[in-house]
């Protein structure tokens, strides 16, 4: 009698529930699965054929390349200095602790299309170094640096924000002991912090290379948009919408990012289900 | 081997926290450091390891003068109030790190070192549990493994602090006449800290008590 009753305090009433539970599932449909199924079908209308023919077309393959290489190039940066934000900042105090954690969150508070200005206006052919940079024949701007930039700049936070309320829970105690027992700074990291924090390190970089590949904003101001040269996949799904005729191949192209977006989240669910207790530290934050 | 403190401070800006230490410790005694949360007495355990900077005075190992050797270099025993233990390692990983972490030309081989963190298992009273995590082991039993850890990489002093704080007063009682045991089979130099005075009282040769940073009474010893 006590538990049932002491249950149903608990819990909302039936209709509330069900309101609740059906509202969620509206909104999640209308604005996540409607879209998502929207590009898959518009991707196949044309058959299979034309979808495949789209994807092998010279451009798309090279803004393909180009994607996968801006993220070979800016994720492992960000993960180098996610990694060391982290430390510094879970490990240690110091004077200007709490601005370094400020500027950290710059990117997500930025506009990413200030972003890409930013780097103009240093590169740019009128910017700041623009007249060195072309004196010594650098082309930065309208061009993979430019782009790896300006993908690095947006992707800077995703690392190091998974890793430092992770590394801040788990404090310094085996790090201590590690010292005492005589590993020096480099093997205690290798040995004892790493294996503490893979896993969140992990997701951490799975969204960074999401978001890497996905941008738009930042990319769109520094790339110059020059067909198989300085497209990347978003910018190329954005030419390709708008050219008549191209519709389909669009949202040929667009599938794969939403297909990224997919693997990203069932690798992101594998990780939580499979080492869920060391990413409850993360969730928490 | 024993340890030598002189004029030693510490503050932490202006809060001072060790104002001039003076205390010596014989060769296999077995010290008590009590006082209550805030005495310093901690903070003078962690200045021996090396784990805290100090601002004045010196610190020595037998011939060594220990002042200015990293923590690593003071190769010391230290066990923490919460263990520590390595919780992605084995008992047996955890027991052999500092072995592992040598230097190649000072490590020992692998079977050796195996040898050696099995015997330490024995030694703590654990045989039969190298595979077990952390996780997987009572309170006592993980101060147990956090002691032979400590051990294995033959300590030129053992430091513990509050090494039976956060167990229930059965397991206390087992592990103190346990570790008393020990030290007397070992005959290592060793500090612990405590707040217990009884503990302090049944448990050591001598008991130094730490009021404010400061060493309140040194009776005769």
């Amino acid at each position: 009698m006590a538990s049932s009753r002491s249950r149903n305090a608990l819990r909302e009433p039936a209709p509330v529930r069900w309101v609740l539970i059906g509202v969620t599932l509206l909104f999640l449909t209308v604005f996540l699965l409607l879209p998502l199924l929207v590009v898959f079908t518009q991707a196949l209308a044309s058959g299979l054929p034309v979808f495949f023919a789209a994807l092998g077309d010279a451009d798309t393959l090279a803004s393909i390349r180009l994607t996968v290489l801006t993220a070979v190039i800016a994720v492992p940066l960000n993960t180098l200095f996610g990694v060391a934000a982290a430390w510094a900042i879970a490990k240690f105090e110091f004077r200007g602790k709490s601005l370094l954690t400020t500027l950290i969150d710059l990117p997500f508070s930025v506009s990413p299309v200030i972003a890409g200005m930013v780097f103009v206006l240093l590169f740019g052919r009128q910017g700041w170094f623009g007249a060195w940079l072309s004196e010594h024949d650098i082309k930065i701007i309208f061009a993979l640096p430019g782009i790896v930039l300006a993908t690095t700049f947006v992707t800077f936070p995703f690392v190091a924000r998974e890793l430092i309320p992770l590394m801040q829970a788990q404090g310094t105690n085996e790090e201590q002991a590690a010292l005492t027992l005589g590993a020096n700074g480099w093997r205690t990291f290798w040995h004892v912090t790493m294996p503490n924090i893979r896993w969140g390190l992990l997701y951490g970089v799975l969204l960074c290379n999401a978001r890497a590949m996905g941008e738009f904003g930042a990319v769109s101001v520094v790339s110059g948009h020059v067909r198989g040269l300085t497209n990347t996949m978003p910018l190329q799904v954005e030419m390709l919408y708008n050219d008549p005729g191209e519709y389909s191949a669009a949202f040929a192209v667009a599938s794969l990012l939403a297909l990224l977006g997919f693997v990203t989240l069932a690798l992101k669910n594998f990780l939580e289900w499979r080492h869920g207790d060391e990413l409850t530290a993360l969730r928490g934050n | 081997m024993d340890i030598s403190i002189r004029n030693l401070g510490k503050n932490y800006g202006d809060v001072v926290a060790l104002r001039d230490i003076q205390l010596d410790i014989a060769s296999g005694e077995l010290l008590a450091l009590l006082g209550p949360s805030g005495s310093g007495k901690t903070t003078l355990l962690r200045a021996i390891a090396g784990l805290e900077t100090i601002n004045q005075g010196s610190i020595r190992f037998g011939d060594i003068d220990a002042t200015h050797l990293s923590v690593q270099e003071r190769r010391v025993g230290f066990v923490f109030q919460h263990y520590a233990l390595f919780k992605r390692m084995s008992v047996l990983d955890n027991i052999t790190f500092g072995l592992r972490m040598r230097t190649r030309a000072q490590r020992p081989q692998k079977n050796e070192i195996q040898r050696r963190g099995l015997e330490l298992l024995d030694l703590v009273q654990l045989k039969g549990l190298e595979k077990r995590y952390p996780t997987q082991l009572s309170g006592g039993q993980r101060q147990r493994v956090a002691l032979a850890r400590a051990l294995a990489i033959e300590p030129r002093v053992l430091l513990l602090d509050e090494p039976f704080g956060a167990l229930d007063s059965k397991t206390r009682r087992e592990l103190r006449a346990w570790l008393r045991q020990l030290h007397d089979d070992t005959g290592y130099t060793t500090i612990f800290v405590t707040h217990d005075e009884n503990e302090a009282h049944e448990l050591a040769d001598r008991v130094v008590t730490m009021n404010e940073g400061m060493i309140e009474q040194e009776p005769d010893a």
